[in-house]
């Protein structure tokens, strides 16, 4: 369906990035990319600046955390290029514990509140973004919603035991 | 010797807030807005004031338990998010869907999208001074409204549709419904179109009025009509057809200024481009040898019969599974996207193989492109940018999940 190959897109990530991609993956549809933190932003910019790749579009990106492995803060984005209509994921992730990524919302504006939402969920904070505040949330809220460790609602209330329910 | 003191003009700016409950915003956002006179110097949204941690929420529920709060996305067109979410899972666990049933989901989403233009376009209306179209129109959104509540039961959040499937057939009720507004609903659309298209009134207030370029739409991460006005013809039904849209021929309408009036004509046009699209659909069952499918052959996720649970050994365990949430999900993650009615609302959905989405992320359309709202109301009149606010179709529940 796309000219875009996935093995024309690999090479060409490999030969440039090589040791810093972690993984090639292609999860359903969808060719999904693991890459080390530090080279992340020089990635993202070369998928966007390059003129075959051409990956212009942002179409999503979120925060991800699983709290088992040992590099347990991630990211997640969604590129489209829409003339050649391939998507490409690309996902890193790092173990620190206060987790910092580099800003997209300098090559796409479109990452500036997507990335705002995802501080205000996950307490990422974004290098070089013009204005990280909380976005959905109210200022005052203590902790990161969608950490793991954050619970939906209050745990001690009796009324509402899951476990009777089998969730 | 002068000793007057030298005059300085200070340029004095009002500070206004637009909302968070404002006639005039449909829906609770609130805007600072720097004001010098009448013009817009700087705007400031604040949002999340519905917001309801729908992907938290997501995290601790069962699949089929989700629908409900994909209602309350962009209720406006409820139906179109329900699929959506069905055709997620649906490709994680690798169900295919017959024909019969893609068909009649099509019927039901483009039955959602004229729903969620006519609200739109009408309001476009209104806020330019034109009441009377937007009280015409209503009348056939509460007729689609009628459509949803014959397929379904419900009117507003909809939860229509099953994972597998359509949780019934349409009745013959729901058909002379359908029929009725194939028949009548052009004659009532285009009178709308009479008032408005070529309003002298309507056109100074719509043209150049809220515009932005295609690149800059792009940039800011436009889907759906809003990027269409601007000359994009991205179309997810087109780009990666889902449920059936490749079996069809329909036009993308496009725009070339970005503007209000274009906004408007582009969402006028694509509700013509569904009316089509449901006629090509009832035409294609018809024809259809198979007149009785209305969900894929899965019992691990489709309940079964009330008669066969009772009556049944097999019948009992799958419906004591599927309530319990027993049934086995695959490992994966997968990203399915839908055309929405105002843009591309996607589902990315990260399972471990529970009974819960480990992660699920909400794509939503005017999430993204709200942000450049500021920019293109700079410069504007005030009253044009309720005119632009309306006219880029921003739904509290679907911008602040």
């Amino acid at each position: 369906m796309s000219s875009l190959t996935q093995e024309y897109i690999t090479e060409k990530l490999q030969s440039k990035f090589g040791e810093a991609i972690q993984s090639i993956e292609m999860l359903h549809d969808f060719l999904t990319i693991t890459v080390e933190k530090n080279s992340l932003k020089p990635l993202m910019k070369f998928l966007h600046d390059d003129e075959t790749l051409n990956f212009h579009f942002l179409t999503t990106l979120c925060g991800l955390h699983f709290p088992d492995q040992p590099a347990q803060f991630g990211m997640m984005y969604q590129l489209h290029n829409m003339p050649a209509n391939c998507r490409i994921r690309i996902k890193s992730f790092t173990n620190d514990s206060e987790p910092v990524f580099e800003t997209m919302s300098d090559i796409w504006p479109a990452a500036n509140w997507q990335e705002r939402e995802t501080y205000d969920f996950y307490g990422y904070r974004f290098h070089g973004h013009p204005d990280l505040r909380r976005i959905l949330n109210m200022d005052s809220l203590v902790g990161w919603p969608l950490r793991k460790e954050f619970p939906l609602e209050d745990p001690f209330r009796g009324d509402k035991d899951d476990k009777m329910f089998g969730r | 010797m002068n000793t007057n003191k030298e005059i300085l003009q200070e340029k004095e700016y009002t500070i206004l807030n637009l909302g968070p409950t404002h006639p005039a915003t449909h829906g609770i956002f609130q805007n600072v807005l720097k004001m010098d006179g009448e013009l817009i110097v700087e705007a400031e949204p604040t949002i999340g004031y519905i917001h309801r941690a729908f992907e938290k929420l997501a995290e601790h529920r069962p699949f089929n338990q989700i629908t409900p709060i994909t209602d309350r996305l962009n209720y406006c067109s409820s139906p179109i998010n329900n699929m959506g979410w069905h055709m997620t899972v649906e490709k994680l666990a690798g169900i295919e869907i017959p024909k019969r049933v893609q068909y009649l989901r099509v019927i039901i989403m483009e039955l959602a999208r004229i729903a969620d233009h006519i609200i739109c376009n009408s309001v476009i209306g209104v806020d330019s001074g034109a009441m009377t179209g937007f009280l015409y129109v209503f009348q056939w959104r509460e007729f689609i409204y009628e459509i949803y509540e014959e397929l379904c039961g419900a009117r507003l959040t909809t939860n229509v549709g099953r994972i597998g499937g359509l949780e019934r057939d349409f009745t013959p009720l729901a058909w002379e419904k359908i029929h009725k507004l194939l028949n009548e609903f052009p004659e009532g659309l285009k009178e709308f179109e009479n008032l408005l298209v070529r309003n002298r009134i309507f056109m100074d207030r719509t043209i150049n009025c809220g515009p932005i370029t295609a690149e800059r739409a792009l940039e800011y991460g436009f889907t759906g009509p809003n990027l269409r006005a601007a000359g994009v013809d991205y179309d997810v039904r087109v780009m990666n057809p889902y449920s059936g849209y490749e079996d069809f021929s329909f036009e993308i309408p496009l725009g070339t200024n970005g503007d209000t009036y274009d906004r408007f004509m582009v969402r006028e046009q694509e509700m013509w481009q569904s009316l089509s699209i449901i006629r090509q659909a009832v035409e294609k069952l018809e024809k259809m040898e198979d007149k009785t499918t209305f969900h894929a052959d899965v019992p691990n996720f489709f309940l079964p019969d009330k008669e066969d649970v009772y009556n049944t050994m097999e019948g009992l365990i799958y419906h004591f599974k599927i309530v319990m949430g027993e049934t086995e999900m695959p490992k994966g993650e997968v990203y399915h996207a839908v055309e929405g009615g105002n843009g591309e609302l996607g589902f990315y959905l990260v399972s471990d193989g529970g009974r819960t989405p480990y992660r699920l992320h909400f794509r939503r359309p005017c999430f993204i492109y709200y942000q450049a709202y500021p920019e293109m109301v700079k410069g504007a009149f005030l009253s044009d940018a309720i005119l632009t606010m309306s006219s880029m179709n921003v739904i509290a529940g679907e911008l602040d999940a």
